[in-house]
């Protein structure tokens, strides 16, 4: 497991693109949502933790096409169905994988942003705990929407749209918990709420994932 | 004993040759009935109502509005039904059963989502408003799309089915969290449930609710809509079984041929 963690790592390291892609995108969206809605930091304020929020899911959204489709292609996937390592296992590492060269970053450059964006001092420890505690989720919920599309030729917009959905819940209450830390209201609800999601989705979607990896192999 | 027991069971609907003799059998039935009740409540709804003391004419939109959300919300339990049908049994007339229900129920969340913004407009001055009944629906919606997409986009039918089936069980449980998520998110406009309430038929409910007037019109429309979606589920359903007959007697053509 912990082979096959570090060489996912190594290939988004050396291959390039997948690493800093992400972290790219999250960096270009932010940087121009204050050109777009005019720099008033009373302003900036107000949306910076959905702004952040949204550019990191849409990052996360954005690495997914590439998180199985490259080791379909030259039939690695195949070699890993075979291995002793169950399936549920090795589609959990794809996603711890993808959460840390693409989660994990987006987590550590938010509070960065956040400045950028004019963010009231309560709320940067409220926003770097809400994304790490939601990006899992979105890393294991793609590999599942990944895994569904694996097989089609351009699977890039099916699996938008198919993951779009599924990103809803965790998305309103990680902006939720962000939001309310900013201005300093107590954040206990939708903090619970989001951690049982990202519990619930690690424990559970890799089963899904794995299920639909076999009838794509097969 | 053993084939008289098989011969009761439910099951033997899964045969494609029975299920379409029998569904040719019954589908006159549905279109007939569907069409009377629909056609009783909208004439009865449109026609000899009056108008509510709040909301003017604008009240009729209910006739449609309630019936196609009710059936958009019934088709996808369906195919989440007819889904872990196939996943567990292996029927394929469940999984087409599933597929041909999709864009009926893609219809009916349109026809929704239209009506309640045609509605909204003179009501609550707005087409739209993230409300979380609205919400949801969108959400719904996006749900149904990813769906026929997935189902459109694989060639082979039996993956098709298995993945749409997992997407199916999967998606219905975003779905639910989605609904309690976007009901947290943000307390809407959309008045609560008011037609369908345990509290208001035994009458110990001092919330509001239809009233009669409106209700038995509406109650037409509603038996009208299942009718009508079980007909149309039918109907696809055995053009898809005609369908995939056809592909294999040409695949079996071009292999002798």
């Amino acid at each position: 497991m912990i082979a096959l963690l570090l060489r996912d790592l190594k290939l988004a390291i050396r291959a390039g693109g997948g690493f800093g892609l992400g972290l790219a995108f999250f960096l270009i969206v932010t940087i121009l949502v204050p050109f777009s809605v005019g720099p008033q930091s009373a302003l900036l304020a107000t949306i910076a933790p959905g702004v952040l929020w949204l550019g990191a899911l849409l990052a996360c959204l954005l690495s997914l096409d590439r998180l199985l489709a490259l080791d379909w292609e030259d039939g690695s996937l195949d070699l890993l169905a075979t291995a002793p390592l169950p399936l549920e296992g090795v589609v959990s590492i794809k996603a711890l994988a993808h959460w840390i060269t693409t989660g994990l970053p987006l987590v550590l450059a938010a509070p960065v942003l956040g400045v950028l964006l004019s963010l009231p001092g309560q709320g940067y420890v409220w926003l770097v705990i809400s994304l790490l505690l939601g990006t899992p989720a979105l890393s294991v919920i793609g590999t599942f929407g990944a895994a569904l599309t694996v097989g089609l030729k351009r699977g890039g917009l099916l699996l938008s749209l198919l993951v779009l959905p599924l990103y809803v819940p965790t998305l309103i209450y990680g902006a939720e918990v962000a939001r309310r830390g900013a201005i300093g209201m107590e954040v206990e609800t939708p903090l619970l709420m989001l951690a049982g999601i990202t519990a619930a989705t690690v424990a559970l979607l890799p089963f899904a994932s794995a299920a639909v990896l076999r009838v794509n192999l097969r | 004993m053993t084939i008289a027991a098989k011969a009761n069971s439910v099951w033997e609907y899964a045969n494609p040759k029975k299920f379409l003799a029998t569904s040719e059998r019954v589908l006159p039935f549905f279109w007939v009935t569907s069409a009377l009740c629909v056609g009783i409540g909208l004439i009865w709804g449109f026609f000899f109502t009056p108008d509510d003391y709040k909301q003017g004419s604008t009240v009729k939109i209910i006739y449609l509005h309630v019936p196609s959300a009710l059936m958009a919300i019934n088709c996808w339990l369906m195919m989440l039904a007819t889904s872990l049908i196939w996943l567990i049994r292996r029927h394929h007339v469940s999984a087409l059963a599933a597929r041909a229900a999709a864009p009926v129920g893609i219809v009916m969340t349109l026809i929704a989502l239209a009506t309640g913004a045609i509605w909204g407009q003179p009501m609550w001055g707005t087409w739209w408003a993230w409300d979380p009944r609205l919400t949801s629906f969108l959400i719904l919606f996006l749900f149904y799309l990813g769906y026929v997409a997935l189902w459109q986009a694989i060639d082979d039918p039996d993956t098709a089915a298995d993945l749409t089936s997992i997407l199916c069980l999967v998606g219905s449980v975003f779905a639910i969290l989605s609904r309690y998520a976007v009901n947290f998110w943000n307390q809407g406009l959309h008045q609560g449930a008011s037609v369908m309430r345990a509290g208001a038929i035994t009458g110990t409910d001092t919330e509001e609710k239809v009233s009669n007037v409106f209700f038995y019109p509406l109650l037409f429309c509603i038996i009208g809509f299942v009718l009508l979606f079980i007909a149309l589920v039918l109907y696809r359903t055995g053009t898809e079984i005609r369908a995939r007959r056809m592909r294999a007697l040409l695949a079996r053509e071009r292999v002798g041929g």
